[in-house]
């Protein structure tokens, strides 16, 4: 077996670096997870991270052999074919490939930035945005159906892109007073089916770490 | 055969014009649906409840949205001419990394040059450029973004060339004096009948542009 020498560069918090890590854990690939300093508080992006992804200077990068992946969703699909071998993340079908494309681009276009709305805004801001993530998450109900998984049967690709958002709600319900379980049943118990994988729990941060991050950030904003 | 494919599109968009190549480089018949975009039809919101856009591919009754994900299709579909997308992970990921900067950067910052005036216009010119420029350092010497063969790259950017003269002038600048090797590309792909035929006349554009303007000035 070649030696594959896969890094991430990584901010433990990050749903976007999150999605990637549970990708790699879902192949069974083995990675070295660097964490990268993000706020400066330490010295600031590294020369790697500043030289791998010049273009937009984001966490994750992937380092595959030396050569650097960027943009979390575009790495997901090149570990999927990449390691094509275990558990197929992309469905088979070309119509099918298409849909779960489909929900990983409004995913990525919607869920992070309406939620960061929530917590950085208060009263009529802050209320709007909540109305929009519950809109949001009905939608994306609606395409989970009665499947255990977006993926149908077994945790797919479209799973793996939205799980890492779910650990940033217990701050959005604490913040903005609502309970997504309340308006989203749904989706919260495919949250919870999720959660029970390993692959997922090992790689989630635990929601309290994210809700003080956020708690810091309000008070830096004013807004607390 | 029987595959029943239909294109709701409006003809000057850019990301129309995407999956107009992709269905010609794989040789595929389709209907064209022209849009008015002011008064959308009940089909185009059937079919793109979600987002409302256009392009919309319909292949067999059933709806694709997002012109990306259209060509990946059309290429994964029709997977047995022209490929579009590289064969290797890598140079997947690389191409892919490309169109999402072009979907990112170009559309907005290209609207400043005939939206606004002034600082803010200059500052869209300026956008562009520097845009243009990235691009033209990925081609580097090769003959097209796909390398020896025209790719999903080449088609992701190539309908914006379309925009070019309508940019120069409305913005009255030069892409080609800036950009002179990525003019040369644009040239190239137009030699290509799957780009002729998909792209509308820069002159039209630009006029349409013009009479777009004159409703918001």
């Amino acid at each position: 077996m070649s030696k594959e020498e896969v890094i991430i560069l990584d901010c433990s918090l990050s749903p976007f670096c999150n999605r990637v890590k549970i990708a790699l854990s879902e192949k069974g690939v083995s990675y070295e997870s660097k964490e990268e300093d993000l706020f400066g508080s330490k010295g600031g992006k590294s020369e790697l991270l500043l030289k791998s992804n010049p273009i937009y200077k984001k966490v994750p990068v992937l380092l595959h052999n030396g050569k650097p992946l960027n943009e979390s969703s575009i790495i997901v699909s090149y570990i999927d074919e990449t390691w094509p071998s275990s558990s197929p993340l992309l469905p088979s079908s070309p119509y099918e490939r298409a849909q779960a494309r489909f929900w990983i681009d409004y995913i990525d276009k919607k869920v992070f930035d309406v939620g960061s709305k929530i917590w950085r805004s208060n009263g009529e801001e802050q209320e709007e945005a909540k109305k929009e993530l519950i809109e949001i998450l009905k939608q994306l109900e609606e395409a989970l159906g009665d499947k255990d998984f977006f993926g149908g049967e077994k945790f797919g690709i479209v799973d793996v892109i939205a799980i890492p958002f779910t650990s940033w709600f217990y701050a959005y319900e604490k913040v903005g007073n609502f309970k997504v379980e309340e308006c989203c049943p749904k989706f919260s118990a495919w949250e919870k089916r999720c959660l029970q994988k390993d692959t997922v729990s090992s790689v989630l941060p635990c929601p309290d770490k994210i809700y003080n991050f956020i708690t810091s950030m309000r008070k830096n904003l004013g807004l607390e | 055969m029987g595959e029943e494919v239909k294109l709701l599109d409006f003809w000057p968009s850019m990301f129309g014009m995407r999956v107009k190549i992709a269905l010609a480089e794989k040789g595929v018949a389709y209907e064209y649906v022209e849009q008015d975009l002011r008064n959308k039809s009940p089909l185009l919101l059937q079919m793109n409840p979600i987002h409302k856009q256009i392009p919309v591919l319909i292949h067999n009754g059933k709806p694709i949205c997002e012109s990306s994900i259209i060509v990946e299709y059309i290429d994964e579909f029709w997977k047995d001419k022209a490929p579009l997308l590289p064969s290797d992970p890598y140079e997947r990921a690389q191409a892919r990394f490309w169109v999402d900067f072009i979907d990112k950067k170009i559309y907005e910052s290209a609207k400043k040059i005939y939206t606004k005036k002034g600082e803010e216009q200059e500052g869209g010119k300026k956008e562009v450029i520097e845009i243009l420029k990235q691009l033209e350092q990925v081609l580097g010497e090769k003959a097209y973004f796909g390398g020896e063969c025209f790719g999903y790259l080449d088609i992701g950017l190539i309908g914006f060339s379309s925009w070019f003269y309508a940019y120069e002038t409305i913005g009255n600048f030069s892409i080609e004096a800036e950009c002179p090797k990525l003019i040369s590309w644009v040239k190239r792909c137009l030699e290509k009948e799957s780009v002729s035929n998909s792209l509308p006349d820069p002159k039209k554009v630009c006029e349409s542009l013009l009479q777009f303007k004159k409703r918001f000035d």
